[in-house]
């Protein structure tokens, strides 16, 4: 075990997926200097035609990913910012995420559309959604959301060489979180979830960068003496739905903590799923912490209030337990 | 814009070839058009007839490794690319023995093992598939070439400037095709395109030509210049082929216009300058063929078209029970 950066473990991925095969490549606006450092230093290692910057342009690179994977290559298109995933929108939607299904499987698109999301850094409205569920209803398309810097690394090979379109979403100013990463190569298989902590009172599910909040209250809760299994989907497609299931089943109650906007988040999907599937184990209603249905706005103050955060979950999980949020009520 | 000059020497045999596949094409669709017609087509078709030339003109010179993408009239160019009619068929009347097993249709017709990334239902979208083919084939150093076929209407996307920008910056091995029929479903092209669709690769520095599209030899030569320049690392072109679109933009269309959108005139115009009576009337002057080889051909499709029919008419629909969710992840 070593310790890494996120971002750090990223590039080592890219790396080492690109020296162990030829067919994988990098593209997109500004890759060879690398505004975030994911893609720093791959065009000198992997030369010119594999790590290649893009112009501005989100609608051609998103449909020429399709193209390159179609005739044979392993494409991670970088898209910068996920807000710019919808500039380049039709070619995920219209193209990766159908070809195949209307081919009859006729091909494997291996891409990876890669981007950093969320908010938390005045980033302001068009450079802080977590769009994560819109790529969760285009139905062909795999969504991976690494919390920790061992995860990154595990999820991004599997992406690289999944015959499938995958959508990989940094947390948008997290790369400099530390953590444990194995040595060598360390593959997450997608649609696995991790258990990040365990407890009997209440299932805490947790997508990307919420998980660390989330770890934070389950650590203050379990001094009050409430016990939360912590679950980190990872991807939320495809979703191990068994792992939440026995989680829900085992402690029955559930809270969904999601960046997204409420209206048709993960958190939601998630919580319909258990509230059919689950029904007869709950003892509570299912609760979701979310952001409300509205763009995230630039000033601190504002953001701030919007996002989850680990006073928002810990009071969400108190009043479920029937317990006073008066402690955390300012936080 | 250029058309063929008389003395260019085609084989007997390629000039017969080229009638061959123009007229496969125009019959498959007839038949698509009547069957269309009979209720016998679950979708919407839109048929290629009066388009053939480019198709054919472009496809003859190319091979399995090259690839293409289609647009929403797309039968034209899987055939002409090498597609299989049978499988054609059996897909447009939503079989399990279709090509994409039905799960596609008339607008995603695709065979990948002859290069044909297939027909498209969002008009544009085969201009940056075909740029991220071409830098495949560029890294790949085989020398194959991606041609993007699309309609005038699609030029009017912002992606084909995007793409023009990126090919001739990376030198990318990629044709964009521009089939100029006259219209954009039902606005006249006069009405929503400014300025010439061929000029649109000026600024960038591509090589460019517009062509008749209806003159099959015409066609051929200016996608060959287009086709070497792309085969020798000389980066992408723009052709705009002038044709014309003698149906309707959709089959159905007669049913639910309230009003009209073109002349019967212009329409008879350009039946009387329908590109495959034209190539034949060459061949025959040229003494290329005799009447017999033309009619040869002709009966020789009539029983590929009819053989396509059957197949088809004989397949099962495909069982929602075994199939419909299989295909959505590898
Ligand atoms: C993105 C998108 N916008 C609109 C349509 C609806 N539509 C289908 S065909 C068509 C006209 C296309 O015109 P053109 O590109 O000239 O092709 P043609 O039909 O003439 O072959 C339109 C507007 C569509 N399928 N996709
Ligand atoms: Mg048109």
């Amino acid at each position: 075990m070593a310790k890494k950066r996120m971002i750090q473990a990223i590039n080592e991925t890219l790396d080492r997926e690109m020296a162990r095969d030829p067919k994988v490549v990098v593209f997109g606006e500004d890759v060879e200097i690398s505004l975030f450092g994911d893609t720093r230093g791959l065009k000198d290692k992997h030369g010119a035609h594999r790590v290649r910057n893009m112009p501005i342009s989100e609608t051609v690179m998103s449909g020429m990913a399709v193209g390159a994977a179609a005739a044979g290559y392993k494409v991670v298109c970088h898209m910068m910012f996920g807000n710019f995933m919808y500039t380049g929108f039709d070619s995920i939607a219209n193209q990766a995420s159908k070809l195949r299904y209307m081919t009859a499987g006729q091909i494997a698109l291996p891409i990876v559309y890669m981007g950093v999301f969320g908010g938390g850094r005045s980033a302001a409205a068009q450079h802080s959604d977590a769009m994560h569920p819109m790529f969760m209803n285009l139905g062909g398309i795999k969504v991976a959301l690494p919390a920790t810097p061992a995860d990154a690394m595990g999820l991004l090979r599997s992406a690289i060489h999944d015959p499938n379109p995958v959508v990989f979403l940094q947390a948008a100013g997290r790369g400099g979180e530390q953590g444990e990463v194995p040595e060598g190569d360390h593959v997450v298989e997608l649609g696995k979830a991790s258990t990040v902590r365990e407890g009997d009172d209440v299932t805490v599910v947790a997508i990307g960068a919420m998980v660390r909040p989330a770890m934070r209250s389950a650590q203050n809760l379990a001094e009050e003496g409430i016990g939360v299994d912590l679950i980190d989907p990872r991807t939320v497609v495809p979703l191990d739905r068994e792992m939440i299931f026995g989680s829900v089943r085992k402690t029955g109650r559930l809270v969904v903590v999601d960046e997204a906007r409420d209206m048709c988040s993960a958190a939601s999907h998630i919580a319909a799923i258990c509230a059919d599937q689950c029904f007869d184990a709950l003892t509570a209603p299912i609760r979701r912490v979310t952001v409300p249905d509205v763009a995230l706005p630039y000033s601190p103050s504002l953001e701030k209030a919007l996002l989850p955060n680990e006073g928002s979950i810990s009071d969400t999980i108190r009043r479920l337990l029937g317990k006073a949020a008066a402690e955390t009520e300012e936080a | 814009m250029s058309t063929a000059p008389s003395d260019v020497n085609f084989s007997d045999e390629q000039m017969l070839g080229f009638y061959r596949e123009m007229l496969r094409i125009r019959r498959v669709e007839e038949q698509i058009g009547k069957d269309a017609k009979a209720g016998n087509i679950p979708g919407a078709v839109h048929l290629y007839i009066g388009q053939e030339a480019v198709g054919v003109g472009v496809c003859s010179q190319l091979t399995d490794d090259d690839w293409i993408a289609s647009t929403h009239r797309g039968h034209g160019h899987y055939l002409a690319k090498g597609g299989d009619s049978k499988l054609l068929m059996a897909e447009i009347y939503g079989r399990e023995t279709g090509m994409c097993k039905g799960h596609g249709g008339s607008m995603h017709v695709a065979d990948f093992s002859k290069g044909i990334i297939g027909a498209n239902g969002i008009v544009g979208a085969g201009i940056s598939i075909t740029t991220g083919a071409a830098w495949a084939a560029q890294m790949d150093g085989t020398g194959a070439v991606a041609v993007a076929f699309f309609g005038d209407g699609a030029a009017n996307q912002g992606v084909l400037g995007e793409a023009l920008n990126v090919a001739v910056l990376w030198k990318l091995p990629v044709i964009f095709v521009c089939e100029n029929n006259g219209f954009s479903e039902f606005s006249p092209s006069s009405t929503v395109t400014a300025g010439k669709i061929v000029d649109r690769a000026k600024p960038y520095g591509a090589l460019h030509e517009a062509v008749d599209g209806n003159d099959l030899i015409a066609v051929h030569q200016c996608a060959a210049r287009a086709i070497r320049h792309a085969r020798t690392g000389n980066g992408p072109s723009l052709i705009e082929a002038r044709t014309y679109r003698q149906r309707g933009h959709v089959e159905a269309e007669a049913s639910f216009l309230r009003s009209k959108y073109r002349s019967d005139d212009e329409v008879a115009e350009w039946i009387a300058r329908d590109p495959i009576p034209a190539l034949a009337k060459r061949i025959m002057d040229a003494g290329q063929a005799s009447q017999a080889d033309l009619d040869q051909v002709e009966a020789d499709i009539a029983a590929e078209v009819a053989e396509a029919v059957k197949f088809a008419e004989g397949s099962p629909y495909p069982d929602p029970a075994t199939q419909g969710t299989n295909f959505m992840f590898a």
